[in-house]
């Protein structure tokens, strides 16, 4: 850096000057302790020999993987052909997480969209009512769901009561109840990032689009969503991730009938298999995804910030 | 998760905190399975304080010691196969009989058990049955056989719940079909997979610390349960009965066993000796409802628990514990787990 150059946050101040490492160490510490040492640990665990019932033998191996991909049969004796089963339930995950994020943006974008736009006074009061509900636990909120929408539960009484319904509507353990609790979980991270490029946006932009004969739907497409893009972007991808972990909803409301990638992973640490490297590919596999998702997003930012 | 609800929901963290505690217990026992009051009652009279962490499955248990929680407990509850597991991954410490003064109240026929002959380092808890409850309401039929969760009658169909343990809902599923545990013939092990595979279509959910409140609730009209929990489900107004069917049910035991490394030996063998004192014994199985292992807790205990439909099976009932089986065998009974949920 030049000599005289402006040195930290607007540049204003000197005194920060040299001792950028020192401002950013903690932070390293705690990205390398909490993040890069676990992430690290777990793919070596993943190409380690498998122990019984749990833990593993320090040998190379690559039969975790293998058996991600390749399957030999019940008794391991056929000839290898590509294994469904894994692919099925990441894919499940997936479609499950991407219908999820669908939603929360079907209803997001309106809410936020909704709040911008009233008197600066009360935002902060519309806001503040987006959150209330995740002062609870998540826990606790997906289980009041199921108690909600079980067939004695409350929901169906008062359907039944105004003969709206003859019989339950029998929502429990079905995907539609877990697109309900992936939906009610995670609203608000799609609510805020969105909230945040609208309040941004300069409505004078529509209204000059307006002046010149652009049509609401012209205005939406070629005016305001590349304008609150990055917001939407970003509220797509805080409700993707963790849904694709997500194992309460679907234990808790899908009645558990199909594993999930997170309940497929907890299954080999803390269930029967006790298969830790299969355990730890499968995370690793799960997380080679997010990041692909996530380079796609930041270089899609790069090129929109670039124009 | 559902893990995560039953430890949330029950995890009973630094349960007594006698200030000027003489010294320290760490119990790592299964949810809802020991009442408040006897171990405050045990704190009280050792002026020892006690922490308790819980797991709900036996190989929840196991995976956790392995991750490295071995030396911070000094006592865990593990059934019967996982003590043998455990006693075979050098997970357990050993101690004399004479180390325990109520040892004696052992009952006879739970002292040379298979999985611990002599009971070298465990102590029995509690042992019941696991089998299946059945709402009346719903089917008025003979509740005789395990078909009723494997081959399903039409009022039952979509309104059933089993265990989300492959090896009790596995064992349950061989009993059925009368094939050994354990087996590695693929005729047999085919045919457990199918039976599962046809039987899925007719199961609303897995769960295992929600098997009561969906019975309760009637979320479902009949579930895998364990005897114990099927007598809470009941006294808490699910109109259900405890089977036991004819093709045989899992019988099990669950242990107090004294871990290797452990902090508090000493208070490790008091708490034992405590828990064999018939009068605890009792409370234990007043609050659990399933049946001590211990001689003369018949006078502590309350007549509803005593004569409960759950712990009276018929003199003729079939039992089997759980098999550990070996690695080869073990693999492929995972594959059908993990088939089946797919």
């Amino acid at each position: 850096m030049a000599a005289g150059a402006p040195v930290g946050a607007g540049g204003t101040s000197n005194i920060y000057k040299g001792s950028g490492w020192k401002l950013l160490f903690p932070s390293w510490v705690i990205i390398g302790i909490f993040l890069l040492a676990p992430v690290l640990m777990m793919a070596v665990y993943s190409f380690l020999t498998k122990e019984f019932r749990g833990g593993v033998i320090w040998e190379f191996s690559l039969n975790a993987y293998d058996q991600f991909f390749f399957d030999r049969g019940l008794f391991g004796d056929e000839p290898p052909t590509l294994e469904w089963t894994y692919i099925g339930i990441f894919w499940r995950s997936i479609w499950q997480a991407g219908l999820a994020t669908i939603t929360c943006l079907l209803i997001g974008f309106p809410t936020a969209w909704f709040i911008a736009t009233r008197k600066p006074e009360s935002r902060s009061i519309w806001l503040f009512l987006v959150t209330i509900p995740y002062w609870v636990n998540l826990l606790i909120r997906t289980v009041s769901m199921k108690f909600l929408i079980r067939d004695t539960g409350p929901l169906n009484e008062f359907l039944l009561s105004l003969h709206v319904i003859n019989e339950p509507l029998g929502l429990i353990n079905t995907n539609f109840a877990v697109q309900l609790g992936l939906f009610y979980s995670y609203l608000p991270f799609m609510v805020l990032p969105i909230y945040a490029a609208v309040e941004r946006y300069d409505f004078s932009l529509s209204e000059a689009a307006a002046d010149l004969y652009a049509s609401t739907w012209t205005i939406l497409w070629l005016v305001i969503l590349p304008v609150v893009r990055p917001g939407i972007i970003a509220g797509c991808i805080l409700v993707f991730v963790p849904s694709l972990g997500a194992f309460l909803a679907p234990d808790l409301l899908g009645g558990a009938k199909t594993f999930m990638i997170g309940s497929l992973i907890e299954e080999q640490f803390k269930g029967n298999a006790g298969n830790w490297p299969f355990g730890a590919a499968a995370s690793m596999i799960l997380l080679t995804i997010v990041m692909c998702v996530l380079l796609v997003y930041a270089r899609n930012q790069n090129k929109a910030e670039a124009r | 998760m559902r893990k995560l609800l039953a430890s949330t929901a029950v995890a009973l963290l630094a349960l007594t905190a006698g200030a000027h505690a003489e010294g320290k217990l760490s119990i790592y026992h299964w949810f809802e399975y020991i009442p408040q009051e006897l171990l405050d009652k045990f704190a009280e009279e050792y002026d020892v304080e006690v922490t308790m962490d819980t797991f709900d499955s036996n190989e929840a248990l196991l995976a956790s010691l392995k991750a490295g929680k071995l030396g911070s407990y000094d006592v865990a509850v593990p059934g019967d196969y996982m003590v043998k597991i455990m006693r075979d991954e050098g997970m357990l410490d050993t101690f004399e009989a004479s180390e325990l003064p109520n040892f004696g109240n052992i009952e006879d026929k739970w002292v040379d058990v298979e999985f611990d002959p002599g009971r070298k380092s465990s102590i029995p808890y509690q042992w019941g049955s696991t089998s299946f409850s059945v709402n009346k309401d719903v089917y008025k039929g003979k509740l005789d056989s395990l078909s009723l969760i494997f081959d399903a009658p039409a009022e039952l169909k979509g309104k059933i719940n089993v265990l989300d343990t492959a090896g009790e809902t596995l064992t349950l599923a061989s009993l059925y079909l009368g094939i050994p545990q354990c087996t590695s013939d693929r005729s047999q092990l085919k045919e457990l997979n199918a039976l599962v595979q046809k039987a899925k279509g007719d199961w609303a959910s897995f769960g295992s610390d929600v098997a009561k409140d969906v019975l309760v609730s009637g979320d479902a009209a009949a579930g895998m349960i364990w005897s114990g929990f099927s007598a809470k489900a009941r006294a808490e107004g699910a109109n259900i009965e405890y089977v036991f069917p004819k093709e045989g049910m899992i019988v099990w035991m669950d242990n107090v066993v004294l871990l290797k490394d452990a902090p508090n030996r000493e208070n490790a063998l008091k708490f034992m000796n405590f828990l064999l004192d018939p009068e605890n014994a009792a409370a234990v199985t007043n609050y659990a409802q399933y049946t001590a292992g211990v001689k003369g807790v018949g006078e502590f205990l309350k007549p509803e628990v005593a004569n409960s439909p759950e712990s009276n099976p018929p003199a003729d009932q079939k039992g089997v514990f759980v098999q550990a089986c070996p690695e080869d065998v073990q693999v492929l009974y995972d594959a059908i787990w993990t088939n089946l949920k797919k």
